[in-house]
């Protein structure tokens, strides 16, 4: 019997027609929208004359750029306050549904998804977003695409995409204490570069993973496009199946079994061919921590920064540049500089454990005088959760500041900016230039770090302070 | 929508060595507010090429008049990041309808042949010899040919040949887009998803 991986079985099962040297037509279950990348996706199916083909295919939410204070004003800004009117409009005239600000499955369209259990497993799903690759964490096929292919998805539930070539990468073993599914992908980045998964799809295997919760696989496979892979996914178990249960859109009943029965075929088969196998060890991983601007420049918190030894041309220029844009030079080690904001949210770690984890660091202490520290929950439901679990007092009583659910920081598209020259310590997936706000130098690690630095108000170990 | 057509441009290039550029450098998620695809080339490289009062930076290429034309040839790893085709906008809106790399990231790659901006990978070497080219002579005339697929230093005769799949190809040159091919398809699609 021919051997698929899990990643052949979801693709070949989606896949209508196969264009000859060409690519495959391939068919989406679900598709998420968001203001940003979809007003001009509409904007042009009403150029054609055509409208959406499937509406209840596609779930809308308002994330990127609105506001997280008063959420129930009107939104002062007016280019955001178009983009999200336009949002509410296409929905309304279409029929999608529309999880908008203030509701309660409001939120980061990454961290809705599968609140609401629309993410499952053996789905084809993409989001006019790079960080759609956050749902493979259920063992579904998930990928960002751009504007054109959105208004492909909306006008006949299809985009024309060539298949991506394979990769396992197995993280096997325990993880050390302190050490997150953050540190995992961080470290698994620094070791491949910021392009070496570009062309594949991933698929994260080994006991590690297999251990991790599901807020904690889908830490991993958000980060996966920042090895330039198309995207990363999980095989489903009992913890997969356990998560979805109950959940708003999940399976009921009789068909939760069929689901179930269905959901545990989806697995590489023994023996299947990979074009590219990578193992790590778990013993290996320590807390993490980006010095540099994109995400593959990461190093141990106690590590320094590497040499220019063996560089040249250009690449030793990009790199470089990119050192001077964050104020560092090579050899140093960034363990005990001094840091200005320390941001929690995103849809990397910006869910109910992430802040669950944040604050039971913080509980007690105070955060550093020279540190202004900003907490935002990754949806309405993370929210109220930690309110209800009384996080967000013991959060308050440290000195952070609780913010309303949106990307925020993540990308500065709303008010909230690092300013010029000023260090961030972030839980979120992306270190670039200017991406937290202009002039902006921007760390990404776990929570667990960015607790600890929030409370030394230095880069911090978070195994020495706790 | 349906784009120019493309099938053989002889231009300039503007050169940008720079590797691991990413779609926040070629337009920040600040400008990406408008609900219309026009206008997005005014703030092309934004933070590359403007200080903060709104100043052109003078180092900055685009900003550096010796250079010019509808060719961009980056350095490795152009394009990773966010999916945002506002990025290709802003370049096709500035006035390129081809970017050379020796490797591009995938979203970008495919958001740039959706709406007709040619992205031709080249070796190292070639993308090597292509900035010492333009360094030498910046009035240097590159021709990318697509139906032949080569790429040319017209001066020198030096070529290579680049790679792109057949029906991508016919697209470009046609200035088809593939949603008409998917409207055509409609009834299979329809077939396809009752069975889901
Ligand atoms: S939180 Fe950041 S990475 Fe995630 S969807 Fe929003 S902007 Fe993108």
């Amino acid at each position: 019997m021919e051997k698929n991986t899990l990643f052949d079985k979801i693709w070949d099962a989606h896949v209508i027609k196969s264009v000859p040297a060409g690519p495959d037509v391939f068919f989406i279950d679900k598709h998420f929208i968001h203001e940003v990348t979809s007003p001009v996706a509409f904007l042009n199916l009403e150029l054609r004359g055509i409208g959406v083909k499937y509406p209840n295919r596609t779930i809308a939410t308002p994330d990127h750029n609105v506001p997280t204070v008063d959420q129930d004003l009107t939104i002062k800004d007016k280019l955001s306050r178009m983009q999200v009117e336009k949002l509410r409009e296409n929905c309304a005239k279409y029929g999608i549904e529309l999880h908008d600000l203030g509701s309660a499955h409001h939120g980061i369209v990454h961290v809705i998804g599968p609140e609401l259990g629309v993410t499952q497993p053996g789905m084809t799903i993409v989001c006019g977003d790079s960080h759609t690759s956050t749902h493979g964490a259920f063992g579904a096929i998930a990928f960002g695409i751009g504007t054109s292919e959105v208004e492909m998805v909306l006008a006949t539930q299809c985009i024309m995409q060539s298949k991506a070539k394979k990769m396992r990468i197995s993280v096997e073993g325990t993880l050390g204490k302190g050490v997150t599914s953050k540190d995992i992908i961080l470290y698994i980045i620094s070791k491949i570069s910021a392009a070496g998964a570009t062309g594949y799809f991933v698929e994260y295997a080994g006991s590690a993973i297999q251990s991790l919760s599901m807020e904690a696989r889908m830490t991993i496979c958000n980060m996966s496009i920042e090895m330039g892979a198309r995207g990363g996914l999980i095989a489903p178990d009992e913890t997969t199946f356990a998560y979805l249960k109950g959940k708003q859109y999940a399976p009921k009943g009789a068909d939760w079994d069929k689901a179930v029965a269905h959901w545990k075929t989806l697995k590489t088969d023994d023996g299947a061919i990979f074009d590219k196998e990578l193992v790590f060890e778990a013993a290996d991983i320590e807390p993490m921590i980006t010095y540099g601007t994109n995400p593959g420049m990461g190093i141990k918190v106690t590590g320094t920064i590497p040499s220019t030894q063996g560089m040249e041309g250009s690449n030793k220029t990009s790199y470089l540049k990119s050192l001077d844009y964050m104020g560092f030079v090579p050899g140093e080690a960034v363990k005990g500089k001094m840091v200005d904001y320390v941001f929690v949210g995103s849809c990397t770690n910006g869910r109910i454990e992430d802040i669950r984890a944040v604050a039971q660091f913080v509980k007690g202490h105070q955060k550093a005088e020279n540190i202004t520290a900003w907490i935002v929950p990754g949806s309405r439901e993370v929210e109220k959760m930690a309110h209800e679990e009384g996080l967000v007092k013991i959060l308050e009583d440290a000195g952070f500041e609780l913010r309303q659910p949106g990307c925020s920081a993540c990308l500065a598209m709303n008010d909230d900016k690092i300013p010029s020259g000023k260090y961030a310590v972030s839980t979120s997936n992306r270190n670039f230039e200017g991406r937290q706000g202009p002039g902006a130098r921007t760390m990404l690690a776990s929570p667990l770090t960015v607790a600890a630095v929030a409370i030394t108000g230095r880069i911090t170990d978070p195994r020495e302070v706790f | 929508m349906a784009y120019d057509k493309f099938t053989v441009l002889q231009s300039t290039a503007v050169p940008l060595p720079t590797e691991n550029v990413d779609t926040d450098q070629i337009i920040p998620a600040r400008f990406l507010k408008a609900t219309e695809r026009e206008g997005f080339g005014d703030n092309l490289f934004r933070d590359w090429r403007y200080d903060v009062e709104g100043n052109p930076k003078k180092d900055f290429v685009l900003n550096d008049r010796t250079y010019s034309g509808k060719i961009l040839v980056a350095g490795k790893n152009f394009g990773s990041g966010s999916s945002r085709e506002h990025a290709v906008w802003a370049l096709y809106d500035y006035g390129f309808r081809c970017v050379v790399s020796s490797f591009f990231a995938d979203i970008f790659k495919n958001n740039c042949l959706n709406i007709g901006v040619l992205p031709v990978t080249v070796s190292p070497e070639f993308a090597d010899l292509l900035f010492t080219a333009i360094a030498a002579d910046p009035n240097t005339a590159v021709e990318v040919n697509l139906p032949q697929q080569t790429i040319t230093l017209l001066a020198t005769g030096a070529s290579e040949s680049f790679d792109i799949n057949e029906y991508k190809k016919d697209n470009m040159q046609h200035g088809f887009d593939d949603i008409d091919y998917l409207i055509n398809m409609a009834a299979e699609i329809e077939g396809f998803e009752a069975s889901r």
